[in-house]
């Protein structure tokens, strides 16, 4: 997030696209509810009538897929009716011409023919988001999870900018992170292409600086691969061995059947969890590790908050904590890891990562601190980009509308979205444990439009299959208000009916993200 | 602008346009006792306890509705305070099962009243929220006595119908925190005040079990109720003599971050509460997940060993022959085929801590940057 979850509530025009925050951000959704009660106006752009609009002034309905085209809509209306903020254009942005022209023609009547939202509407609702003196846009997967996903974030950032809303209390772009720690784990460098702070793996001064940190030579320059193209590779069989540590790809990866297989095909398959998940399950070897009740340590959260994480209680077994695992393997492999505690690894952290040097575990002792943090004396940053923008100007970039990398047809005629539900968590390793939330959430389900129920002669509930060209499952039906015709929701939670069996694994080029929430399927009666 | 103040048991008190008396008060940490203020909320007034005294005025007021003024004298402990206060406390104490032996009664009573309550809460417990609420301390600081105070008889039978929060009617003091909590501060508008705000019942949707009302059981209500009239189911099992350990962590689900409090007893998490209304990011609130899902933490399907795959099958190894294998295959692999045919999978769900060690392992020792975690998915 550009800016903090407090100042959600501080907003005067709140633009929700993509993220059903009441179910998988409820702490956050609060605080958007409670300013619509303090007459702040909420904007939901969502291909389902999540409960979010029950809220909301205006929600509007795009067909799957087509987010670059409203927002590019948005923008036609903006400049067309000379509400943008030419000042912030001027002194902070680059590249607004190319934008204009591009623009240019995305008119609210070629807007509705792809989005399927009125003409009236995006021109109605791009007034209000441009009126807004602090308009604040959130979003999470709904935006993503497309093979468009990278220029789909960029659009928004482009809305924002347009409106001069970045650096401003109660505006930025807010992605909501999923996971506890998924922020921290890209800021550590959990990814391929970056160290800590997310410095380049490719610059050599940022690789000296950890040859020597590490007292190491030749650290690899060549960038990584990324979760999705290691199962690509692993199926070629030219990646030989993983090693996966809390994660569960078996349920989570798209296109499962195709997932499995390559992980089956590794010739060393290493798994560290707390459970035997259905990836642990095809493990070579089986690492137990703790949990967060069992650990000291730091997670970051979505708005950049670094906070702790304190030991409550003692793990079972001989279960072990996760890094003084990975030491212990590092040592054997003769690369000596040994630190007395996680506070004495978040010091190297420190040492190396300007963003993070200047919080330590005694100033997070009762509140977090938001990075960069780059000194002791450094209050945090609560907002980002008030002056500038990381390269300096804020860059428009000039994106068309590109189709989803699959669409309905004769054959596959529904549109297939994939999300999560209230009560359970991913792969549902650790709340399906729990027997409350077992009983308010007890199994897979397929949530569809009662119009298509009754076109396509099934009564609710209802045990169905749903295929798509990549795989099968079988779930009931669930009529629901949420639905909009001609297109199903399932949660991905459920092993024994993975939504990811169907789902498509075309990525994005850029950010090598999954196409999750647009492919199709169709219905029919179980065999 | 000239700053107006207040004085409030001699002290002379800044204070801001609109707030009101107790708001003062308790921004300078003195102390009015209050049953049905929620912070963040808008006040209900309705249980009496935040009454004090203003100078030359004859009725006493209601600190949590009563705006400060210019000058205004504020008593907060005064004879007649007090009095008040206790008729307040006697009157909740009298409204339903407060069994903490608090309430006065005659010895034989007692027994009768104790039985009578311990068969309709179908446990040998005394109330669940024994040591842990807000009337039974305030009865005891003011020293109320109840002898010959009647009982009001609840005409509205303990709700179990859902896996997390039990709602006891018969222990309810009507003082609309959970509304508050539900419908001002988590907006999930789920439970009401029901038609008799006086005598009725707070209801969930048109006085259904909240399992068939809005409710997404975010347990809002249950932290905010001052007694044992909410209470999460898993609370009424622990153990009265054993001691409870509070640590405060942060939440392990989304990415909000949500500062919590575990309760740990014999190594066993039996409650998880919100760190508290002051605290960020979270301000007080948690959801389903983060207060209610933690029985994964002492599941008995945790793994307690490594495990090694003989013939197919998953064997129970030690941790020197599980490191030893995964420590030579590893450098097998790397020596056969190069560094980049292994990469590494580490996990949103580590510590940033282990993230670092992890990305270190895989660049340092195994030479690769096939470092990934499940960002995207």
């Amino acid at each position: 997030m550009t800016n903090s979850i407090q100042d959600i509530e501080t907003a005067d025009v709140i633009l929700a696209t993509g993220t059903n925050t009441t179910e998988n951000h409820p702490v956050i959704s609060s605080f958007i509810k409670r300013a619509c009660l303090k007459g702040t106006t909420l904007i939901v752009i969502d291909p389902r009538k999540i409960k979010l609009t029950q809220h909301g002034d205006i929600w509007l309905r795009q067909t799957l897929g087509t987010d670059i085209a409203w927002i590019n809509g948005f923008m036609h209306v903006i400049i067309k009716k000379n509400l943008y903020d030419k000042e912030f254009i001027k002194k902070r942005t680059e590249d607004f011409e190319e934008l204009k022209k591009t623009v240019l023609k995305y008119t609210p009547e070629y807007v509705e023919k792809i989005t399927g939202i009125s003409a009236n509407k995006i021109i109605e609702t791009a007034k209000i988001f441009a009126q807004a003196k602090k308009g604040c846009i959130l979003y999470c997967m709904g935006i993503t999870q497309h093979t468009c996903g990278t220029d789909n974030v960029k659009s928004l950032a482009n809305l924002s900018m347009l409106c001069g809303n970045i650096g401003l209390p109660g505006g930025g772009v807010n992605p909501l992170r999923g996971q506890n720690n998924v922020q921290g784990a890209c800021d550590m460098g959990g990814l391929p292409n970056v160290f800590t702070g997310y410095q380049k793996i490719d610059d050599d001064n940022v690789r000296k600086k950890y040859e020597t940190a590490w007292n190491v030579t030749e650290l690899s320059f060549k960038p990584g691969l990324v979760a999705t193209q290691m199962i690509e590779k692993a199926e070629k069989g030219e990646l030989k061995s993983l090693y996966i540590m809390g994660e569960n790809p078996m349920v989570s990866d798209p296109d499962l059947n195709h997932a499995e297989k390559a992980l089956k095909n590794l010739d060393f398959l290493v798994v560290q969890d707390i459970f035997l998940t259905e990836t642990a399950k095809i493990a070579d070897v089986v690492l137990p590790a703790n949990c967060f009740a069992e650990k000291n340590g730091t997670f970051s959260n979505t708005e950049r908050r670094v906070q702790r994480v304190r030991k409550a209680v003692n793990a079972p077994g001989s279960a072990k904590e996760d890094w003084k695992i990975i030491c212990d393997i590092a040592s054997l492999m003769g690369y000596s890891m040994d630190y007395a505690d996680p506070e004495e690894i978040f010091e190297e952290i420190r040492e190396t990562t300007p963003s993070y040097k200047g919080i330590t575990w005694k100033r997070i002792e009762k509140q977090g601190l938001q990075w960069p943090c780059p000194t002791e004396d450094h209050p945090g940053t609560p907002i980002l980009h008030t002056e500038q923008f990381t390269r300096g100007k804020g860059l428009f970039h000039a994106i068309e509308h590109q189709d989803p990398a699959e669409l309905p047809d004769k054959n596959y005629p529904f549109m297939l979205t994939t999300g999560r539900v209230l009560y359970h968590y991913h792969t549902g390793t650790m709340t399906m444990k729990s027997k409350g939330l077992n009983t308010l959430s007890p199994e897979c389900f397929v949530e569809i439009s009662s119009n298509d129920v009754t076109k396509l002669g099934f009564k609710d509930k209802a045990m169905v299959e749903v295929l798509s060209r990549r795989g099968k499952i079988k779930a009931k039906l669930k009529i629901s208000s949420k639905a909009v015709d001609g297109t199903l929701f399932i949660p991905f939670h459920f092993a024994k009916a993975a939504a990811n069996k169907l789902t498509n694994a075309k990525l994005d080029p850029i950010a090598k993200i999954p196409e999750l929430k647009v492919c199709a399927v169709k219905i029919q009666r179980p065999a | 602008m000239k700053k107006e103040n207040i004085i409030i048991d001699d002290n002379k008190l800044e204070f801001n346009s609109g707030e009101t008396i107790l708001e003062v008060a308790h921004r300078n940490n003195i102390f009015i006792p209050t049953l049905c203020r929620l912070k963040g909320a808008s006040p209900t007034g309705r249980c009496g306890m935040c009454v004090v005294e203003i100078k030359d005025s004859d009725d006493l007021t209601r600190a949590c509705i009563t705006p400060a003024s210019n000058n205004m004298i504020i008593y907060t402990e005064s004879l007649k305070v007090i009095n008040k206060r206790k008729k307040a406390i006697t009157k909740l104490l009298s409204m339903g099962n407060h069994n903490c032996a608090i309430r006065d009664f005659h010895a034989k009573d007692w027994t009768s009243f104790q039985l009578k309550v311990l068969k309709k809460d179908a446990t040998d417990q005394l109330c669940p929220a024994w040591g842990d609420c807000e009337l039974q301390d305030l009865a005891y600081k003011y020293q109320v006595q109840t002898r010959d105070i009647p009982i009001s008889e609840s005409s509205f039978p303990i709700e179990r119908a859902n896996p997390f929060i039990i709602r006891d009617f018969s222990r309810c003091i009507l003082c609309g925190r959970c509304v508050k909590a539900c419908r001002e501060i988590q907006v999930n508008n789920a439970i009401d005040f029901g038609d008799n705000e006086t005598s009725g019942k707070i209801i969930a949707g048109s006085d259904v079990a909240l399992k068939d009302s809005d409710c997404v059981f975010c347990g809002e209500c249950v932290e905010a109720c001052p007694v044992g009239a909410l209470v999460h189911e898993k609370s009424i099992k622990k153990q009265r003599s054993v001691k409870i350990e509070k640590t405060r962590t942060t939440c392990s689900f989304c990415g909000v971050g949500c500062q919590i409090e575990l309760s740990v007893q014999n190594n066993k998490i039996i409650n998880i509460n919100s760190a508290g209304r002051d605290i960020v990011p979270n301000n007080g609130s948690l959801c389903v997940k983060g207060r209610f899902g933690f029985d994964f933490v002492n599941s008995s399907e945790r793994l307690t060993s490594p495990m090694i795959k003989k013939n197919g099958k998953l064997e129970t190894a030690t941790w020197e022959q599980a490191i030893d294998v995964v420590a030579s295959k590893f450098i097998s692999i790397k020596k056969e085929s190069g560094s980049d045919s292994i990469g590494v999978l580490t996990s949103a769900r580590f510590t940033n801590e282990e993230n670092y060690i992890a990305q270190k392992f895989a660049r340092a020792v195994l030479k690769t940057n096939n470092i990934d975690h499940c960002a995207r998915l």
